[in-house]
């Protein structure tokens, strides 16, 4: 099955942390396999970022730069990234937007077929079987694939990011391939950037998350608790359709999957499409009003009560358990 | 403009009856589960609607509205709810849901759009029972067309669309020049996300998807309802990915309620350790 090709993430001449979980399943993927992997990283300050992939045990680090390639769009991308994974077995990425954007593109320009969002990889007569979640976490599959190249998609949580090592990858510039011709009716617009000094939110040790019924109080009662923390903090589908929290925290089925060590679920009832985001979490701590709420049945510590006078005294108590 | 959506049914998740996997972990069972349109197809039928039409006169269809599904027969119950809704047409593409996967749906959607040439194809960014996200990407690809994948926003310009897109760490906004490949995103339904040329900008929709009028499900029943084989779109039905087994997640063992704050702190610094 030859060899596994990383598709690293690049965002301002830096490799983002979710290329990380796509090496921890290069890794394993290409010792089941008994092959050797390489990263290829493409995008805006490729060069300066192929540094950062230095570590890993990489055979080869893939450097494509080009001055288009600046704001990414999946149509100039795909064209490069399928032309490299020529040479390989199986080409992985995190499903991230990015991965999730791209990936698929790839494997259909590869007519390879993909499976995303794989949980667990395992040898299995010298192929791969992978393991994903479905209907909202509630099942998983464990599929393959035939084509001759295998893209496949990995979720960020259940691959522990890659630590380097040491030792030296060669590295080698590959020319940009140009776009497809789909890229001429495409054109990016604008990237409108939610600024946050909090970690992010599928990397974060702590997520301290909140439900609608935070109301247009959701920051000023769960702030003071992610800062003693040093928390990311997500929201329900509800807290951010009402606008109470922005879009890019909701942690779900179809937001955010994280799993940090410590959870917090407050004023959150836990719908299965929030549970699929969250339940791979190591410790969870419910907060609800409503003895009865689902949540209750995933949480390792619950705690009936009303989150407004709640919260203000947990922040307290970890202020002071803290020293 | 004249839009092609794509609308999966599937075994509604969110129901107190849940999935289940025999130990023999053959199948996933999703006995007593209601059948439901994808929740987000359903999105992007709603997008699709609001582009055909001036929202302060949405019994006016400016445009075509042309829905497809695939599936038994009886998934012909969504494709007529769709129509009830305000579609013009729908074509069933006869199919068994364990013969299909997302590579082999969108080749059949590619020989689907090669003859019903639309402007644009929508569909939701991904179909809750696979969870895959992947048609949109794959039919784009396969057509050479543009996309915007995970829309949350969509205004229609001369001849493109300009589409806010919910990525990792904000909004990214693109425009694509039709035809087109959007997939669509949950907040697609809010009062302000989808405008035509023809909605003024002040005109807020009602927040989620619109429903049928009893009148309107009486006349769905007479618009045309097609049924098309599956070969005669893809001649090549081998599937790239293929099920081998299924399994339950792994149960969380129950928790314990604390009594209060200080209690809660006690077990989180001195039981779970995570102080």
């Amino acid at each position: 099955m030859a060899d596994v090709l990383v598709v690293a993430e690049v965002a301002e001449g830096k490799l983002k942390k979710t290329t990380h979980s796509a090496i921890t399943f290069a890794q394993k993927a290409a010792a089941a396999i008994g092959g050797t992997f390489s990263i290829l990283v493409i995008g805006d300050g490729a060069g300066k970022a192929a540094a950062e992939a230095q570590g890993f045990g990489a055979a080869k680090i893939l450097v494509v730069e080009d001055a288009s390639l600046k704001n990414y769009l999946a149509e100039r991308y795909t064209p490069t990234v399928a032309a490299v994974a020529k040479g390989y077995g199986v080409v992985v990425g995190t499903a991230s937007a990015y991965g999730k954007d791209l990936l698929p593109r790839v494997a259909a320009r590869l007519g390879a077929g993909y499976a995303s969002d794989i949980t667990e990889v395992t040898p299995e007569n010298g192929n791969l079987r992978y393991k994903r979640p479905m209907f909202a976490g509630n099942a998983f599959g464990i599929c393959s694939i035939s084509t001759p190249i295998q893209v496949v998609s990995v979720r960020q949580s259940a691959f522990a990011a890659a630590e380097p090592t040491g030792g030296q990858s060669p590295v080698e510039t590959v020319a940009y391939a140009g776009p497809s011709k789909a890229a001429e009716r495409v054109e990016f617009v604008s990237f409108d950037q939610v600024k946050s000094a909090r970690p992010e939110l599928t990397e974060a040790r702590v997520v301290v998350s909140g439900g609608r019924a935070l109301k247009e109080k959701f920051n000023q009662v769960l702030d003071p608790l992610a800062d003693v923390l040093g928390a990311a903090v997500g929201a329900s589908r509800a807290a951010c359709d009402a606008g109470y929290a922005p879009s890019d925290l909701q942690v779900g089925q179809t937001g955010k999957i994280v799993a940090p060590q410590l959870y917090f679920a407050i004023g959150i009832s836990g719908a299965i499409q929030h549970l699929a985001g969250m339940k791979g979490s190591k410790v969870i701590v419910a907060i609800n009003k409503d003895a009865d709420a689902p949540i209750f049945q995933v949480a390792d510590y619950g705690l009936v009560a009303d989150l407004f006078t709640t919260v203000p005294e947990l922040v307290k108590g970890i202020q002071a358990a803290k020293g | 403009m004249k839009i092609l959506v794509a609308l999966k049914r599937v075994a509604d998740p969110d129901n107190a009856n849940k999935v289940k996997i025999p130990a023999s972990g053959e199948k996933i069972d999703t006995t007593g589960l209601e059948w439901k349109p994808n929740p987000f197809d359903e999105y992007a039928l709603e997008a699709a609607l609001r582009l055909t039409e001036n929202g302060t006169q949405p019994k006016v269809r400016a445009g075509e509205v042309v829905v497809v599904t695939f599936g038994p027969k009886e998934t012909e119950t969504t494709l007529r709810a769709a129509l009830a809704t305000g579609a013009d047409r729908a074509i069933r593409v006869d199919a068994s849901d364990d013969k299909l996967d997302g590579d082999l749906v969108a080749r059949a959607l590619k020989a689907l759009v090669e003859k019903e040439k639309p402007d644009v194809v929508l569909m939701g960014k991904q179909a809750v029972d696979g969870d895959s996200n992947q048609v949109g990407q794959i039919l784009a690809e396969l057509l050479d067309w543009p996309m915007a994948t995970f829309a949350a926003t969509i205004r229609e310009e001369a001849g493109a669309l300009l589409v806010g897109r919910e990525v990792d760490g904000g909004v990214s906004t693109l425009r694509v020049k039709l035809p087109a490949v959007v997939t669509v995103d949950l907040r697609i339904v809010a009062p302000t996300s989808v405008y035509s040329t023809k909605t003024p900008s002040t005109h807020k929709y009602n927040d989620g998807v619109r429903f049928a009028a009893l009148p309107a499900i009486m006349a769905a029943k007479k618009k045309p309802l097609v049924e098309v084989k599956l070969a005669d779109l893809a001649p090549d039905q081998a599937l790239k990915v293929s099920y081998h087994g299924f399994a339950a997640p792994p149960a969380r063992k129950a928790g314990i309620k604390v009594k209060d704050v200080s209690e809660l702190v006690s077990k989180l610094k001195n039981e779970a350790k995570v102080l």
